[in-house]
């Protein structure tokens, strides 16, 4: 188990590595700088202000500087939010993104699971189309489609739920005071959450009912186990690995599905300052957040390893 | 001597008796398994309808792309004028926008998944059939990349690189070969060490020959789902990117384009909003009914 820890643990930090200096060289690549868009600048002052970014000096220069600079945990001045260095911008974003979302794929995991052994369960009854056709529902319309009609239904219509805010409001805040601080998140998590659980519901659905066909879930039941036990302790063990595996993924989906959320919901998280470095070339902002992005989701993806470690034996002797 | 010959006669009329008997192709078995699914056939007659009303649904309006109506802006959908989705709020017509966004969007999910397909079967099918520690290297680069943030990879690339839409095809066909393979990568590998090639060989068959007869209708079926799978997502990628402002930019439209703009006049103008959000629906449904359709006729282990 141990070895096996290391090794996925020798795949991340490189695959890290690569993230950065791909970045890095893909951003600078391209013709034009962050200072064309001033056009009344003078010449002088547009080589000043490259030299106080260090954009005068030869690329493989500024990409040793930069890569020390992250190593101490430096990412650089932001160059479109002038005074503020990417660390501030990424200390006032990262809080709401981690919230919305790791609520996310918690909400997403738990009831994906839930609708996926109760379909399970009801194969080919009504509980299973109905199951079934949610979740087709869920992958085929799009969170940029969802996020808009909650906003008119949850926020204009009913006045139920603040949007567009962090400041709690509507009149579920109202009648449920103790949740108020909560309000402002839940259309952008339920938004995030709805096309991941449509997908781990139909992976538990398929392996469960590949799972409750195996031999060993038929002795099982043979040898007179209660159907609770034998689908809580037998099936389900194995019937989740396929999920398991799928979290990764799943986690990089919510995480660029925050971009689109975030900017939906207009709250102040990493999507947004993305975004807006994206189109401003704001170099050292769009690269502290794709470093951070990155190491979020290959240490999620370190830890969904070692859960499948821990949940199938085959992979330890393979280890 | 008697005895052989009699055994050797019953062996001809066998043979002449199975040669009467039309084989049947696991291919033809397949179509009529698919035929069969009611929700893929639906799937099918769908997509049909919206591939050709993409081509022809632009003719059928007396408006153009280019007609802004200024006497009907903002108009819901009406027999009126004949604006059968009605207007936006430039009071260009909803129904040739929307067909014209359906022929941009289909075609960016079929070009993204040709471009993800052919990079995908080459590396997959590279890695699998020379396996090894090749096969070793191929596979640990693509497990590296597979844990970035690959959006982000387009939107860095659409930003900088200008907004093109041919670099819109490229950068999602670059990134979208990944599963493909892996997927190819496997089939390749599995099919290589089954007992039928090795017969095959032992039996003298030409190389040619087993690729086209025993390697490629063993490795394509779970390719053809995958690609019917592909297509969708690409065309989701794609809406993605243009509600961003990312995409197609005007006066080229797709779905997302139109999208975006909906939702920005959902409270005044849902029909906006709804009108291609539903087309876009319609058509992700379509696909992956034909996909599951396709891995239920494809799939041995059902038969």
């Amino acid at each position: 188990m141990l070895s096996y820890a290391l090794k996925r643990l020798g795949i991340a930090a490189p695959t890290l590595f690569i993230v950065v200096s791909l970045s890095f060289f893909l951003m600078h690549m391209a013709p034009g700088g962050p200072f064309d868009a001033d056009a009344n600048l003078e010449p002088q002052v547009i080589e000043n202000l490259k030299a106080a970014y260090d954009l005068d000096k030869p690329l493989v220069e500024q990409y040793i500087i930069y890569v020390g600079k992250v190593f101490e945990g430096d990412f650089g001045p932001s160059i479109i939010y002038q005074d503020r260095s990417v660390s501030q911008l990424i200390a006032t974003g990262l809080p709401v993104s981690l919230r919305v979302g790791l609520s996310a794929i918690f909400i997403a995991a738990l009831i994906g699971i839930t609708l996926g052994i109760t379909a399970a369960l009801n194969q080919n009854k009504t509980t299973d189309y109905a199951v079934m056709a949610a979740a087709m529902t869920g992958i085929a319309v799009p969170s940029f489609v969802l996020a808009p009609l909650m906003t008119l239904i949850f926020g204009v219509i009913l006045q139920m739920l603040p949007i567009a805010t962090l400041e709690p409001s509507g009149s579920f805040a109202r009648n449920f005071p103790a949740l108020a601080p909560m309000t402002p998140y839940i259309l952008p998590v339920i938004a995030l959450a709805i096309p991941q659980i449509a997908v781990i519901s139909r992976l538990t659905r398929g392996a469960m009912i590949e799972v409750l066909r195996q031999n060993y879930i038929r002795t099982a039941r043979a040898k007179g186990l209660a159907e609770k036990r034998v689908v809580w302790r037998h099936a389900l063990q194995a019937g989740l690995l396929p999920v398991v595996s799928y979290l990764g993924p799943a986690i990089a989906g919510i995480v660029t599905g925050a971009v689109v959320v975030e900017s939906i919901f207009q709250l102040p998280g990493m999507g947004r300052f993305f975004i807006q470095g994206a189109i401003n070339r704001d170099y050292p902002l769009v690269l502290g957040i794709v470093i951070i992005f990155a190491s979020a989701i290959i240490i999620m993806n370190l830890l969904v390893d070692l859960l499948y470690g821990l949940l199938d034996p085959k992979v330890k002797l393979d280890a | 001597m008697a005895f052989f010959q009699a055994q050797r006669d019953a062996q001809i009329q066998l043979m002449d008796a199975a040669a009467r008997v039309r084989g049947r192709s696991l291919w033809k078995d397949a179509a009529e398994r698919f035929a069969r699914n009611k929700a893929a056939m639906t799937g099918v007659v769908a997509l049909s309808i919206i591939a050709i009303m993409s081509i022809i649904g632009p003719m059928i309006s007396p408006h153009t792309l280019e007609d802004l109506a200024w006497d009907a802006i903002g108009l819901p959908p009406t027999f009126e004028n004949s604006h059968w989705f009605g207007t936006d709020d430039t009071g260009r017509d909803m129904w040739v926008l929307t067909w014209y966004g359906a022929r941009v969007s289909l075609t960016i999910g079929v070009m993204t998944t040709v471009i993800a397909l052919s990079i995908g079967v080459a590396y997959g099918a590279t890695a699998g059939y020379l396996g090894g520690r090749i096969d070793n290297a191929m596979m640990r680069f693509v497990d590296v990349i597979y844990a970035l943030p690959l959006l982000f990879f387009i939107i860095i690339l659409v930003t900088i690189f200008g907004r093109n839409i041919f670099l819109v095809f490229v950068a999602i066909g670059c990134v979208e070969w990944l599963t493909m393979a892996r997927i190819v990568r496997g089939q390749t590998l599995s099919v290589k060490r089954k007992e039928y090639i090795e017969a095959a060989l032992a039996a003298g068959v030409k190389t040619p020959t087993i690729v086209k007869r025993h390697v490629i209708p063993n490795v394509i079926g779970p390719v053809i789902v995958y690609v019917t799978l592909l297509v969708p997502t690409n065309i989701l990628v794609e809406s993605y990117l243009s509600f961003l402002g990312l995409g197609v930019q005007e006066p080229l439209t797709s779905w997302g384009v139109l999208i975006s703009r909906g939702a920005n006049a959902l409270e005044t103008a849902p029909w906006l909003l709804l009108i291609p959000a539903t087309c876009l629906a319609i058509t992700m449904f379509c696909f992956n009914f034909i996909g599951d359709g396709l891995r239920d006729a494809l799939d041995p282990k059902d038969r």
